[in-house]
């Protein structure tokens, strides 16, 4: 595909048309189940089952510090008991889902942009094509439904964790009362904080799958052709999380309303 | 029959195919020489699909596949093989998977048919036993066998070679260009070899088609090729350096 170097807007837009096209591409193949399961399991393992030190950490000790700075907050205005009900609506509505896709893109859309990558430098997936399979079915469709599927749930596990490490810090460390913490985060928590990280987190598994695939499998030539696309990989899914994610709060805003 | 009509592609400001013309009927052991970075594997790609012309036609048993979908193209590519310069084998699959792949794929034989039928195709190429290896655990030869075992295991009708020998040293190459000869003459196919070996050539082909800047530039038999006075011809197949070439 010819490339104008000099307009980069022009670029951007074909870039953001070949993903469009490729995403398409991929939940079509998925619905027509033109993918084999064995390839969905192994991917569910490497998304879901090998993230799992990656995506637990970072929930414990986001739960963790969050509690330890909303209870110097909360302390001065005598609210200390409200302290895991803001932790806990923050992780279900915002971090939970943020921070767990932008670890996820880190460690497996890197993973993917550099598999991808390497096998179109070594003429694999040319080789693919000659033996009368489509990359999207083979390739992508796979890695795309097991990150659908992973990603949510890695969500929710991140959110756990991170409620639980955050109540044990307010507990064991700061001496808080568990049944006034656990009573409140009930209270204050809804459905729709959690149906909104859970809706994100789909969103953003998306995002990371169809980027790491496209930029694995347009990768430019050699060793240096593959590092470029991981990078890349890994930098375009981060901003487009952090991006995407204002817009579809507003939208989730509007369309999860809260029932009394 | 393979007809290839006033083919042209270029990347970027270079010009690959200047309009090619070419017809390669069923059952012919066709060699495409040329130097390096003529085209001819360019030419390869684009009889299989792989990459499509900015101009001229590709027709595959009267079929053009120019304007063709990818999906649409995978029933065309069916019918080929091809092996692949590098061998191009999946890496995270051992040979027997990487044999076993397209008929494991379309699921039309039971599993113990494709092990049987993959042993068969590995004994062929004289890989027996070797079902379990991964491809970072073979010779570059070894590598090359199984990239065309698994090119003729589901009996394809025009089987397309890459460059089958470079890279390899002449004992090698000569095996290489036994099986070559061997699957021509066992499974009645179509064969395509690119290749600049010009012992290979005069092994492997009936009728030879020079590539040079863009266009069939000579199309014979090999002997017609080898004799041929034409000066392009003359010192390619004889090895001949240009003046030009030799000033530093």
């Amino acid at each position: 595909m010819g490339r104008s170097a000099d307009n980069p807007l022009k670029e951007a837009l074909a870039d953001l048309g070949s993903v469009t096209v490729l995403f398409l591409e991929a939940v079509r193949s998925i619905a027509a189940k033109r993918f084999r399961f064995r390839d969905l399991v192994e991917q569910i393992h490497f998304i879901g089952v090998k993230s799992q030190s990656v995506v637990l950490l970072t929930g414990a000790f986001t739960g963790m510090v969050m509690c330890a700075q909303f209870y110097i907050q909360f302390h001065k205005v005598k609210m200390d008991s409200a302290v895991m009900s803001v932790v806990s609506v923050a992780m279900a509505r915002e971090l939970g889902a943020v921070l767990t896709s932008l670890m996820i893109a880190g460690r497996v859309g890197a993973a993917m942009a550099a598999q991808l990558g390497t096998m179109k430098v070594t003429e694999q997936i040319d080789a693919l094509r000659t033996l009368a399979t489509s990359p999207v079915d083979y390739l992508v469709s796979p890695r795309l439904l097991a990150m659908f599927i992973s990603l949510p749930l890695l969500t929710a596990e991140a959110i756990a964790i991170s409620l639980v490490s955050g109540m044990s810090v307010a507990v064991f460390l700061l001496g808080l009362d568990p049944v006034f913490l656990w009573n409140n985060m009930v209270f204050y928590t809804w459905s729709v904080d959690i149906w909104m990280g859970l809706i994100k987190a789909f969103i953003f598994a998306g995002i990371i799958a169809t980027i790491a695939c496209h930029k694995g499998m347009h990768c430019g030539q050699g060793a240096e052709g593959v590092g470029k696309a991981t990078t890349e990989a890994v930098v375009a899914a981060s901003i487009t999380i952090l991006v995407s994610n204002f817009f579809v709060t507003l939208v989730l805003n509007k369309l999860l309303i809260y029932q009394e | 029959m393979i007809e290839v009509n006033q083919l042209h592609k270029s990347y970027g400001q270079q010009q690959v195919l200047h309009g090619v013309n070419l017809q390669i009927d069923k059952g012919e052991s066709i060699v495409i020489i040329g130097g390096s970075g003529c085209g001819k594997s360019v030419l390869l790609r684009h009889i299989i699909g792989l990459v499509q012309p900015d101009e001229g036609d590709v027709k595959i048993d009267g079929q053009s596949i120019a304007d063709l979908s990818e999906r649409e193209l995978i029933k065309v590519r069916r019918k080929f093989g091809m092996l692949f310069q590098s061998a191009a084998l999946f890496d995270s699959l051992t040979v027997e998977e990487n044999v076993g792949f397209l008929l494991e794929r379309e699921q039309t034989l039971s599993p113990a048919a494709i092990r049987e039928t993959v042993a068969d195709a590995l004994e062929l190429v004289d890989l027996g036993g070797t079902q379990a290896k991964k491809p970072a655990e073979l010779s570059g030869g070894m590598k090359k066998r199984v990239g065309l075992a698994r090119a003729i295991v589901y009996k394809p009708e025009i089987i397309l070679y890459d460059e089958p020998t470079t890279g390899l040293d002449p004992v090698v190459a000569d095996s290489i260009d036994q099986l070559v000869i061997k699957m021509r003459d066992q499974l009645n196919c179509t064969s395509i070899v690119v290749t600049h070996d010009t012992r290979s050539m005069r092994r492997v082909g009936n009728r030879v088609m020079m590539l040079h800047q863009g266009v069939i530039h000579a199309n014979g038999t090999p002997e017609e090729i080898f004799n041929s006075t034409d000066p392009v011809v003359h010192k390619f197949v004889n090895g001949i350096a240009d003046p030009k070439d030799l000033e530093f």
